[in-house]
């Protein structure tokens, strides 16, 4: 190969001189360089590739996605002073809905949206289909979990006082997710077809249409005609399955971004602390130690000057 | 010193200039809009378009039902020779088709009442269907009332609220004799004074103002 010349190499790709040649001094290399490494069996190579390859593949991803800065910042943001076993309901919604939407997903396997067979449907699930009673169980009773949470963390918002400026917004959103919850809750409760559900049904439907001017059409939509009919059902089911969860995923996005944006507040027992006392710059840069908090050493009362003494040593 | 020397450096007391912009490729004297421009709301105008030649077909079909009216349907529920002026029988029949039994409705039927003052020779079906929230109401033969059991709504023997929450009489259905057999049709609505009006749903009033507040749906029968 014919050799490159240093002065068209772009500076950062040019090969490093070799110690001895010119403008570089010759310092004997470190002595960990010299003796040859032991040599490892295949076994050992195999090993070490297995070890390695986890965090290659998170590496490469990583190189692609560029989120690690984003999921560092997410993951170990700081919270508030006074953070308490309160502030994981909105988790624990999110949780709940995480668990209505796998069930959901596996029911709808089984579902069928008809007037004339979604009872029987329902019962072979029950009835037939290996732990169909539990899956439909989980979401039957996930469903009233979601709804109690929500109000839960409605009011730990409220009552907390977080959802004043800047968390307005994401009260709005949060609002919505309420209303889009009881949607969600409102369709689903037809779609097992039982006297129970659809007599809850038509009273829901009902209540709908006391609306002065919009309610009648507002009925007359829901049903998909003026009488509850074939078509109204798999209505129910589209929009229970499809049209409101697309809006709830969205605005739980939105929701967990403003959350993670603003950060989250502190209680409204916790008191103001007093600022402490400014440190000149001056004096931390010659090291000067005040107030306990200069930097990592000095925290454990060692102060080390020198080439070691940065925070990372004391830990 | 040092700040006034920068002042003087940056020129901050001058007065600020405009600074000319040159013209875009292919201006011309008068122009009303830069070709940017143009292509920038053309474009987005396209777009536009294009959403809502997807966006309202579908909501089209959505709300269509809204619009849409079935056909009418006539029900035999027994011969004439079944009915009596002074109480009810229960009918079941088909009101909505291909649901099974969730299509089917309960009407309570009998000869219009002399003693009522109703139109003689008619048959009179009222609906169970409570004009509270819609639950299925009940004649109660030893009360001569009709009452509701979610809600406790009572309504009398021809249907007119006496009690609870229900906002107006209980619906009704279009009646015929047809070769001797007693027909039940397209439901309707009534005022409190037992004027029939397109049918409504539960809950809504009847009658004076609330007939605008309620307006009738385009998926419902004319009244008789």
């Amino acid at each position: 190969m014919p050799k490159i010349l240093d002065t068209i190499v772009p500076a950062p790709l040019r090969k490093p001189a070799k110690p001895g040649s010119e403008g570089v001094p010759k310092d004997p290399a470190p002595k960990d360089l010299k003796t040859s490494p032991e040599r490892q069996t295949e076994y050992q190579k195999l090993g070490q590739k297995a070890v390695e390859a986890p965090m290659e593949t998170v590496a490469w991803l990583d190189q692609r996605l560029g989120a690690s800065g984003f999921l560092t910042g997410m993951l170990f943001r700081k919270v508030p002073k006074g953070t308490n076993w309160f502030y994981t309901l909105g988790s624990a919604t999110l949780f709940a809905f995480i668990v209505q939407a796998i069930t959901g997903v596996f029911l709808a396997m089984f579902y069928t949206p008809s007037a004339t067979q979604a009872y029987s449907s329902i019962a072979h699930i029950n009835n037939d289909v290996p732990l169909g009673q539990l899956v439909h169980g989980m979401h039957k009773w996930g469903a009233s979990v979601m709804v109690i949470l929500i109000f839960l963390h409605m009011g730990r918002t409220f009552f907390f006082g977080a959802y004043k400026y800047p968390r307005e917004l994401n009260w709005v959103i949060g609002v919505v997710l309420l209303i889009l919850t009881m949607t969600m809750a409102f369709t689903g409760y037809l779609l097992p077809f039982d006297q129970r559900s659809y007599w809850a049904s038509i009273v829901g439907i009902n209540i709908n249409g006391t609306g002065p001017i919009v309610g009648p059409y507002l009925s007359d939509f829901l049903r998909a005609g003026p009488e509850l009919g074939a078509t109204t059902l798999s209505r129910f089911y589209a929009i229970h399955m499809l049209l409101v969860p697309g809006a709830l995923i969205a605005l739980i996005g939105a929701h967990m971004y403003l959350v993670v944006k603003l950060g989250t507040t502190a209680p409204p027992w916790t008191k103001a602390e007093k600022p402490k006392v400014a440190i000149p710059v001056a004096q931390l840069d010659a090291g000067v130690e005040s107030n306990g908090r200069m930097n990592g050493n000095s925290a454990n009362g060692v102060h080390v000057n020198g080439a070691g003494g940065n925070g990372a040593t004391s830990a | 010193m040092a700040a006034d020397d920068a002042k003087e450096m940056n020129g901050a007391e001058e007065p600020r200039r405009e600074r000319e912009q040159p013209a875009p490729p292919g201006y011309f004297e008068g122009e009303s809009m830069t070709r940017r421009r143009a292509l920038t709301v053309g474009s987005q105008a396209l777009g536009g378009l294009a959403g809502a030649a997807i966006i309202l077909p579908a909501i089209g079909f959505a709300v269509a039902p809204i619009f849409h009216r079935g056909k009418e349907r006539w029900e035999k529920v027994g011969p004439v020779s079944d009915f009596v002026e002074d109480t009810y029988r229960q009918v079941v029949f088909t009101e909505t088709e291909g649901i099974g039994d969730a299509g089917k409705a309960i009407a309570y039927v009998r000869k219009s009442s002399q003693e009522l003052e109703e139109e003689p020779g008619i048959y009179v079906a009222v609906s169970n269907r409570c004009a509270h929230l819609g639950c299925p109401v009940r004649f109660v033969e030893a009360a001569g009332n009709f009452i509701c059991p979610c809600h406790g709504g009572v309504y009398d023997f021809q249907g007119k609220r006496i009690g609870g929450p229900p906002v107006r009489p209980l619906d009704r259905f279009q009646t015929r004799v047809r070769d001797g057999q007693v027909e039940v049709g397209p439901r309707y609505s009534v005022t409190n004074s037992l004027s029939p009006v397109r049918a409504r749903d539960p809950g809504e009033f009847t009658g004076g103002v609330w007939e605008y507040l309620y307006p009738p749906r385009p998926s419902t029968f004319p009244a008789p």
